[in-house]
């Protein structure tokens, strides 16, 4: 690198609607490497951005769980395409917000990109893994088939800012539902770059929605929201989440309560696929034909 | 037209079930007295007559239940799948043998026909056993991982509308699955429940792996906030439940919830006329309207409108009403004064805001708690009885005119449980199916339940599902 020029830094702002927005608040606040020194400032969500980020997943609902599961899978086949044209600037962004060297911040890009090929092959498997048809004792077909439970809060993982936040929100948009992000609070930068990924990856805006901020500040309306559905509570410590939880029994939103994880770049179990979707059951007459049938 | 139909008396027989006049605490295999020596009445609803004493469970009580419980989980889980299965088909069998006696002593506690304790009660709940009976050996092949782990001690708190029924949809899959369970049965009818732990010693099921606690709300939160139970499940209203939930915030209990529902029966105008007027009475008035799942709004095709009320009308002056005991009775006695007072309520509040009410012509037997069957039309969304869940034997009656306003007023509910759809067409159906929120969509039929079947809600009707596969996750530590 030459020291003759003068880079350009860039904005960072949030992800709302398929938009980027800075803080309604005006607000930002001061992002550091883990040596303390300046990265960039970041947004520093209001409740006001909250809301306005769940009537965006809200109103991106219909179209994105409407969509096939195997258009899903394609569009988020895309966001792992267009990541890994990225690389190097996320490598560069995840060395700087998680203090890592060169190679391990390209071992966790890389864990990354993975992580969104392995959820982008599931949009089409889950349904026939998690439902089908069930032997009722009657002239019934009776099936159960998954649907997505609507607008999901989710509070990404305060260490793991890249692969813990995709870990996170990559199931929870293969399923059909949509998202607001709370971003790692010390670490927003690597997710706020995601939304650029997400912003050209054919991912309709408002399916995913990025949020940086104060955890606590951001989580505490969405937790008491009454259009928000569910609610992961990874990137809350032990208090905050008995506090959101509490306010989230208010609608009776679906909860997943953080629980610590050594290792994000382990292959996940269904857990996370599984716990934002509905069991919807179908009964339908089948009617008779009368007893004698056909012999064939 | 009433007298073409006339049908003399013919009551089953109370003589089968012998009921005794105390009943104690089901507590490691034994009956107890509670700790205080409190006890309650357990009346029939029917005619007020008291049935039994029960013990009143305290705190200590709930304590001693969720020690044994403890205790027998270390055996319990500790057993080879294939040996809890046959605990459980024991049971199922022993159900089905004692069907009869049980199905009139549901009918005494609860009020319900016996038409409806022999004919589906009762087959339903031998028939979850038998099914969660066939998991607890094969619970590796189930979707949750090689070697699935029970959760611990279960607390469970049911309701008074299916009050057997329920308690076999919370017992069977806790234990098949290794877990043993602390079951609270509903302060106004404890009786089955008392009667399954006699069926536990029957079946020679280990000390404390059933434990029964009977009692009121306090209970029942006792039971859901111990420290040593590991999962609870609770069925009931939504605003206990959500009780439940901030109770549980925090902690590492797993939680499943069926709460309540205002369910939309739809009716398109190509509908058969005559299955949807039998769907919709089904609907409303099996169980005199107690259930979480009820068609409790009658959203129909507005040209369609006069003739299918019509058609209801004439098949509501068929229901007999009375004698719950009686083979021939449809609709039973509401379960107790206090719901009796709210559904009154709440019906009264309908016709306040300008619903216009109807029953037909029935006369209610003088002691006892009922409610004639009543249907209220010109109801529109805003009204409280198109929003409120009654719970009890009171259709309203909203009309539409397209099928997307049909979904999108079938929707606007903060519940989400069931729904139904009547009409000759598939690909409506299919299409409305997809578009409603709730857990159990019935097409032209209502109020099926099978073991295999996974029931429960979306939104505010609660979270997890009870039936099938999908029931054994309730009880895994997955």
């Amino acid at each position: 690198m030459s020291d003759a020029r003068l880079s350009v830094l860039k904005t960072y702002k949030l992800y709302v609607g398929g938009k980027f927005p800075r803080s309604e608040s005006g607000r930002v606040y001061e992002v550091t490497d883990v040596k303390g020194d300046w990265l960039a400032n970041a947004p520093l969500s209001s409740r006001k951005d909250a809301r306005d980020a769940v009537v965006a997943a809200r109103k991106a609902f219909g179209g994105w769980s409407g969509a096939t599961a195997y258009n899903r899978g394609q569009v988020l086949y895309r966001v792992a395409e267009m990541l890994e044209g990225r690389r190097a600037q996320f490598v560069h962004e995840v060395a700087g917000a998680e203090g890592l060297s060169k190679s391990k911040a390209a071992a966790v890009v890389d864990a990354t990109i993975d992580r969104w090929v392995w959820y982008a092959g599931w949009t089409d498997k889950i349904a026939q893994v998690v439902g089908g048809a069930n032997p009722v004792a009657g002239p019934y077909f009776n099936l159960s088939s998954p649907e997505p439970t609507g607008v999901v809060a989710v509070l990404a993982p305060q260490e793991s800012s890249f692969l813990g936040l995709v870990s996170v929100l990559a199931p929870v948009v293969a399923t059909g539902n949509t998202a607001v992000v709370v971003a790692s609070e010390r670490s927003p930068l690597p997710a706020l770059s995601l939304a650029e990924v997400l912003a050209t990856s054919d991912v309709p805006g408002g399916v995913v929605n990025i949020l940086s901020g104060r955890t606590a500040e951001i989580a505490a309306p969405l937790a008491a929201h009454q259009d928000v559905n569910a609610i992961d509570l990874a990137g809350a410590d032990e208090a905050l989440a008995k506090e959101l939880e509490t306010a989230a029994a208010d609608n009776l939103k679906r909860v997943v309560r953080p629980q610590p994880v050594d290792d994000w770049s382990a292959t996940p179990g269904l857990e996370r696929l599984t716990a934002f979707l509905e069991t919807k059951t179908v009964w339908h007459p089948t009617g008779a034909l009368g007893a004698a049938g056909s012999s064939y | 037209m009433a007298s073409a139909f006339e049908y003399a008396p013919a009551p089953e027989s109370r003589a089968v079930v012998d009921i005794a006049p105390s009943y104690g605490l089901f507590i490691d295999g034994e009956f107890t007295e509670a700790a205080d020596g409190k006890v309650f009445k357990t009346v029939s609803p029917s005619s007020e007559e008291v049935l039994s004493e029960v013990a009143e469970a305290t705190e200590a009580d709930v304590d001693r239940a969720v020690a044994a419980a403890r205790k027998a989980f270390e055996t319990w889980s500790a057993l080879p799948g294939a040996e809890r299965a046959k605990y459980l088909f024991r049971i199922a069998r022993i159900v089905q043998e004692r069907s009869r006696e049980l199905a009139v002593l549901e009918t005494l506690d609860n009020g319900k026909p016996i038409k409806e304790t022999r004919d589906a009660d009762l087959p339903l709940v031998a028939a979850h056993f038998f099914y969660y009976a066939g998991w607890a050996d094969k619970l590796e092949h189930a979707g949750f991982g090689p070697a699935p782990r029970p959760l611990g001690v279960a607390g469970q708190v049911i309701p008074w509308n299916f009050p057997l029924l329920m308690l076999a949809w919370k017992i069977a899959p806790a234990l098949a699955t290794g877990n043993t369970v602390v079951l609270k049965p509903a302060e106004t009818t404890p009786l089955s429940a008392l009667f399954f732990a006699d069926i536990c010693r029957q079946a020679g099921l280990p000390k404390g792996v059933v434990n029964i606690v009977t009692g009121d709300g306090r209970t029942g939160a006792a039971l859901v906030a111990h420290p040593g139970v590991d999962k609870v499940a609770f069925t009931g209203s939504t605003a206990v439940g959500k009780e439940i939930a901030r109770t549980l915030a925090g902690t590492r209990k797993k939680l499943t919830l069926e709460l309540g529902g205002k369910g939309a029966n739809i009716v398109f105008d190509d509908a058969p006329i005559d299955q949807a007027v039998e769907g919709i009475v089904s609907g409303i008035f099996f169980n005199q309207g107690q259930v979480c799942c009820a068609g409790s709004r009658l959203l129909v095709q507005e040209s369609i409108h006069d003739e299918l009320l019509d058609r209801l009308k004439r098949r509501l002056t068929t229901l007999r009403l009375g004698d719950p005991l009686d083979k021939n009775t449809d609709i039973g006695a509401i379960n107790s004064a206090e719901q009796l007072a709210r559904i009154t309520a709440l019906a009264d509040q309908g016709e306040a805001e300008g619903a216009e009410r109807w029953s037909a012509p029935c006369e209610l037997p003088s002691a006892g708690y009922w409610f004639a069957p009543t249907l209220f039309t010109g109801v529109t969304q805003a009204h409280t009885i198109a929003r409120d869940e009654i719970f009890g034997p009171v259709l309203s009656v909203l009309t539409f005119r397209t099928p997307d306003e049909a979904v999108a007023k079938a929707n606007n509910t903060p519940y989400g449980l069931s729904a139904g759809i009547w009409t000759e067409k598939g690909s409506r159906i299919l299409a409305v199916a997809n578009k409603l929120r709730a857990g159990v969509i019935w097409s032209n039929t209502f109020n099926k339940f099978d073991p295999t079947s996974p029931f429960g809600g979306y939104k505010e009707s609660g979270f997890g599902r009870e039936g099938g596969r999908h029931g054994l996750e309730a009880y895994l530590d997955v």
